[in-house]
């Protein structure tokens, strides 16, 4: 490294991750990421503020609303993939962190101001999950669906089906551990999401968003936004075209303004509640975007002598 | 055009005095022409301006159906979509016209009845164009019979890059007489006619033939109406009517489908030919997305909240 101290610095832009594409914001607009330089995640976030890393985006709802054109675009063919090639994708995308393991312990270290070790677990946590969330997208159905028993001649099938398009509020405080753990139930089960970053450390998220479009997931199936959370989650709230809203990154008051929003065109709601990131995540994340489409189908035509085969 | 004087029976005597006129006018530059129409595009129009915006060009739309697929059914759901595009907002104004096939004419005329709202006929075997003219006559006066107020034809591609301006322009004239007092769009497809300078001549040869309006293109080829094609078209107009008084219309078709687009289109209407312009008798969009987008935005204006394809029809 020594010798080499007269090279000039190769700073990285930063951008979001939209459609597949890697925009800057549509309003030009950018905000300065710090580091935090204590773990306590105190309440005022202006406290701990720490050294300058990069320039985000700034976001606008402008960027919001084309964020859901590339999720409602994408919606289709990722809700109408198999689960099992959903599941192969989503296992996909942890093998490619794993190779990126070094950058993003890196990048958590700085905006958490976690020792290595400690971003390296929260890291190690994160890749797992997606393997998790891999693994639930070909059962899920047969935990949540089921045949059920009717009086007559023919058979009646719940099964599970994607919400849409989901608006995600990141958790403010775990910036990579929480995002993932917010992320993969949304579309392991085939719903697509428009994400919003942790407002002071979108950086991990956004690497993230490098890490998806090599992964085989279809560009817009997850968009990543970073920017004044309350800023862009008011309009995603409002938006029709927006199916269900997971307020994990939202304070009481927040949540609260952006719920009422959501109540227009019925959206489902996630509250926001304590984050237990190292508990077994369960199912629930993904129950909330899910309805069940129950259907009834004949057993076949009865024959004369009675049997219907 | 500066000295011409423009005699216009003097330029279609002949085969010779008719291509003498057309390759006189002058050539078109164009990369200033795709520089002026790009630099009209960013004009920001916002708030009330853009509301008025949005209203004008969905009174300017002709709402098109043209697939081996139409139904009557199809038809006519489309028919009532154009007399009231928004069934929550009944302040929407309603569409210029429904431009469908000749055998869908009288199904579209018996749904649009009393409303106002003009039935369109693409005739000339569109959207090729390649048929012998009895044919073409036929099919328009089809059309005409059974009430189109308006006719699309397309001219003869062929002819007319082969050189033979003439016989393109004795089409038209047939066309046009068989369409009695239905308003003829003359249809170029301008993707298929290679160059600005050509675009230029077809303009000028349709109007000299007796256009009412001209038109890029069918929608049914890869390059359809694109804000340089439309500017140069719209030049046209504006020189046509300097210098023989007679005011012909634009319509712009295919490929136009957002909000965005539409007013970008309004702008360079505005800025090359004016306000006289700024009327569906004058300038029309041959479209069918482009109407959903628009009342999506319209829904954005009046509640403030983005509004989605749930809350439009689909068709």
């Amino acid at each position: 490294m020594s010798e080499r101290n007269d090279r000039l610095s190769v700073f990285k832009t930063y951008k979001l991750y939209v459609g597949g594409k890697f925009p800057r914001s549509e309003s030009g607009r950018v905000y300065e990421v710090t580091t935090r330089t204590s773990a306590a995640g105190t309440a005022s976030r202006d406290k701990g503020k720490g050294s300058w890393l990069a320039n985000a985006p700034l976001s606008s709802r402008k960027d919001a609303r084309d964020a859901v054109v590339a999720a409602r675009k994408a919606f289709g063919g990722w809700s109408g993939a198999t689960a099992y090639n959903r599941g192969q994708i989503l296992y996909r995308i942890a093998e490619m962190l794993e190779g990126r393991r070094e950058q993003f312990v890196r990048e958590v270290a700085d905006a958490e101001g976690l020792s290595k070790s400690k971003a390296a677990a929260q890291v190690d946590a994160a890749i797992d999950r997606w393997v998790w969330y891999a693994g639930w997208t070909d059962k899920i159905a047969q935990v949540l669906g089921g045949a059920n028993p009717v009086a007559g001649p023919y058979f009646n099938l719940s099964t599970p089906e994607p919400t849409g398009v989901v608006a995600v509020l990141a958790p403010q405080e775990s910036s990579f551990l929480g995002l993932v753990s917010v992320i993969a139930p949304v579309i392991a089960t085939g719903n697509t999401a428009v994400v919003i970053a942790s407002e002071n450390s979108p950086l991990p998220a956004l690497s993230l968003g490098e890490v998806l479009a090599t992964s085989d997931l279809p560009g817009g199936v997850v968009n990543i936004l970073s920017g004044r959370t309350g800023e862009i989650a008011a309009p995603l709230a409002a938006h029709l075209d927006v199916n269900g809203i997971d307020l994990a990154g939202a304070d009481a008051a927040l949540a609260k303004e952006l719920e009422i929003a959501a109540a227009e065109n019925l959206k489902r709601v996630l509250r926001p509640g304590p984050l237990d990131l190292a508990a077994d995540p369960g199912t629930h994340r993904m129950t909330a975007f899910l309805e069940t489409k129950t259907v009834w189908h004949p057993t076949g035509a009865l024959g004369t002598s009675g049997s219907s085969y | 055009m500066s000295t011409n004087t423009l005699a216009l029976p003097d330029v279609t005597a002949s085969d010779q005095a008719l291509r003498r006129f057309l390759h006189g006018l002058p050539g078109v530059d164009p990369v200033g022409l795709e520089a002026r129409a790009a630099s009209l595009g960013t004009r920001s129009i916002k708030t009330t301006a853009k509301a008025y915006a949005i209203d004008l060009a969905i009174s300017m739309i002709d709402l098109t159906t043209l697939e081996g697929a139409d139904t009557p059914g199809k038809v006519r759901s489309l028919a009532a979509k154009a007399m009231r595009p928004d069934p929550t907002d009944r302040d929407t104004p309603a569409t210029a016209a429904v431009c469908v096939y000749p055998d869908m004419v009288a199904t579209a005329k018996e749904t649009l009845k009393g409303s106002g709202v003009k039935v369109a006929s693409v005739a000339t075997a569109f959207p090729a164009g390649r048929a012998a003219l009895d044919v073409k006559l036929a099919d328009v006066r089809d059309a005409v019979a059974a009430g189109a107020d308006e006719i699309d034809m397309v001219i003869d591609r062929g002819a007319f890059l082969a050189g033979k301006y003439l016989k393109v322009y004795d089409e038209i004239r047939a066309v046009k007489d068989a369409s009695g007092s239905a308003r003829l769009k003359v249809i170029f497809e301008t993707g298929e006619l290679s160059t600005y300078d050509n675009i230029r001549r077809a303009s000028w040869l349709g109007m000299i033939a007796g256009a009412d309006f001209i038109k890029t293109s069918t929608g049914k080829v890869a390059v359809n109406a694109t804000p340089s094609n439309t500017l140069l078209m719209l030049e046209a107009v504006r020189d046509f009517r300097q210098q023989t008084g007679v005011q012909v219309g634009v319509k712009p078709a295919g490929g136009i489908r957002t909000t965005k687009d539409a007013i970008k289109f309004l702008v360079l209407v505005n800025e090359t030919v004016g306000a006289d312009w700024l009327d569906n008798h004058w300038f029309r969009f041959g479209a069918s997305s482009l109407l959903n987008d628009l009342l999506m935005q319209r829904q954005k204006l009046a509640t403030g909240r983005y509004s989605g394809p749930d809350y439009v029809t689909v068709d």
